[in-house]
């Protein structure tokens, strides 16, 4: 195979993976390393570092596109940035020094609690309690807009277990070169009780410049080779657009469980991979 | 001026800002692609073992010595270089609404993010 083939091919694959990473809201990133690594049998750390370039690119490229669907709360986005960077040069040094089978048996498992978490219900329960504490402290409750315009307030709460849980997610992303945009949401949803308008949107502020982070320094170890990230940023980016014009994401169900079953069979042969040192 | 984040202008604005971000890079990248695959398009492709810092261009001043020389390599750096810049544009661009908000808390909070990443430019360095 030459390099204008395997260009080609690998273009065509991450067009596919940005398509239904949009159409599915899991993001194109997640099935890039296991296509680069598994099917073409890439080394790990190069998939990595291609897959983060993917990831900061459909998360700014969207940044524009989510602006409509919600508003994002700059104030805690920014705290909960303190997290996820400190968690990526963690994580993006872990990512350095691992023995890479373990690496790819950590993608598959993460890869799974990612696909599970796609089906969860959107947790829409909201309680405002008056700010209190450090809530009060860093200005976190805001408010939002609804279709007729009308502010709705909300308030934030348990900031001290999102903001381990930001952490976590932080470290995943450095060492994995995903955008964790799964356990973002989860602490925000879950933990914080943001409104799921808000929680999607401030997510999408946080994976760029958390994978930024990590990229830096990806980069100053050759981990971001220019001969993959031509073909995969401009795939992924191609089929993020295409997708944000086809659907909206409620029509998607179906979908959605076409690609959770793709991710969870890519999982496991990336587990397997990995127990048998094949990665 | 309390509502400044709240204006959802402002976050139109930076969310455009973003998309010429990823488009002034996705321009560069594929010009730089096309100047590599019209070099390299017949040769082979070679991943499978990692080379790690023996690949040529990752740092600023080999990919600028290579945009000078048009290598199409150097070019397609440059171009996830602007791409990976445009986050951390969008923490500078906070800072400037936050200081025209005269939030002392989250000018600082948004420092420390500011320098958390310049650290880990310089951790990448060494070692």
């Amino acid at each position: 195979m030459t390099i204008l083939t395997f260009t080609l091919i690998i273009f065509l694959g991450s067009l596919l993976a940005g398509l239904l990473g949009s159409l599915t809201g899991l993001g194109g990133g997640i099935v890039i390393i296991p296509m680069l690594s598994l099917a073409f049998g890439i080394d790990i750390r190069y998939a990595i570092g291609t897959s983060i370039v993917a990831v900061i690119a459909t998360s700014s490229g969207a940044a524009a596109a989510y602006v409509k669907e919600g508003i994002t709360n700059i104030r805690l986005g920014m705290f909960l940035e303190i997290a996820t960077t400190i968690g990526a040069i963690v994580g993006a040094f872990l990512a350095v020094y691992a023995p890479t089978h373990l690496i790819a048996i950590i993608f598959g498992v993460i890869l799974i609690f990612s696909a599970i978490l796609s089906f969860q219900k959107k947790n829409q329960q909201l309680k405002n309690e008056p700010a209190k504490g450090w809530v009060k402290k860093l200005k976190l409750n805001s408010t939002y807009p609804d279709i007729n315009g009308n502010k709705i307030s909300y308030s934030v709460h348990k900031i001290a277990g999102g903001f381990v849980m930001m952490w976590v997610a932080g470290i995943l992303s450095g060492l994995l070169g995903i955008g964790s945009g799964a356990l973002k949401v989860l602490a925000m949803d879950n933990i914080m009780r943001i409104p799921f308008k808000v929680s999607t949107t401030t997510s999408n502020f946080m994976i760029g410049v958390t994978a930024a982070t990590s990229a830096v320094v990806y980069f100053q170890r050759g981990y971001i080779d220019p001969g993959l990230c031509l073909p995969v940023t401009l795939g992924v980016l191609a089929g993020a657009l295409v997708g944000s014009q086809l659907l909206t994401k409620s029509q998607t169900k179906g979908l959605r469980i076409v690609f959770a079953v793709v991710i969870t069979i890519l999982a496991i042969e990336m587990i397997y991979n990995g127990a048998t040192h094949r990665l | 001026m309390k509502n400044y984040w709240q204006d959802k202008d402002i976050e139109v604005t930076l969310g455009n800002l973003l998309r010429w971000g990823v488009m002034l890079s996705s321009i560069i990248v594929l010009i730089g692609g096309i100047i590599y695959l019209a070099h390299y398009g017949g040769t082979r492709p070679d991943y499978k073992t990692f080379h790690g810092l023996l690949e040529p261009y990752h740092s600023l001043a080999t990919i600028f010595s290579g945009v000078k020389k048009l290598k199409g390599e150097a070019i397609i750096q440059l171009g996830v270089v602007i791409l990976i810049a445009t986050p951390v544009a969008r923490i500078i661009f906070s800072i400037f609404g936050f200081i025209r908000e005269k939030d002392i808390l989250y000018i600082f909070i948004a420092l420390i993010v500011l320098g958390i990443i310049v650290t880990s430019m310089s951790l990448g360095l060494k070692g």
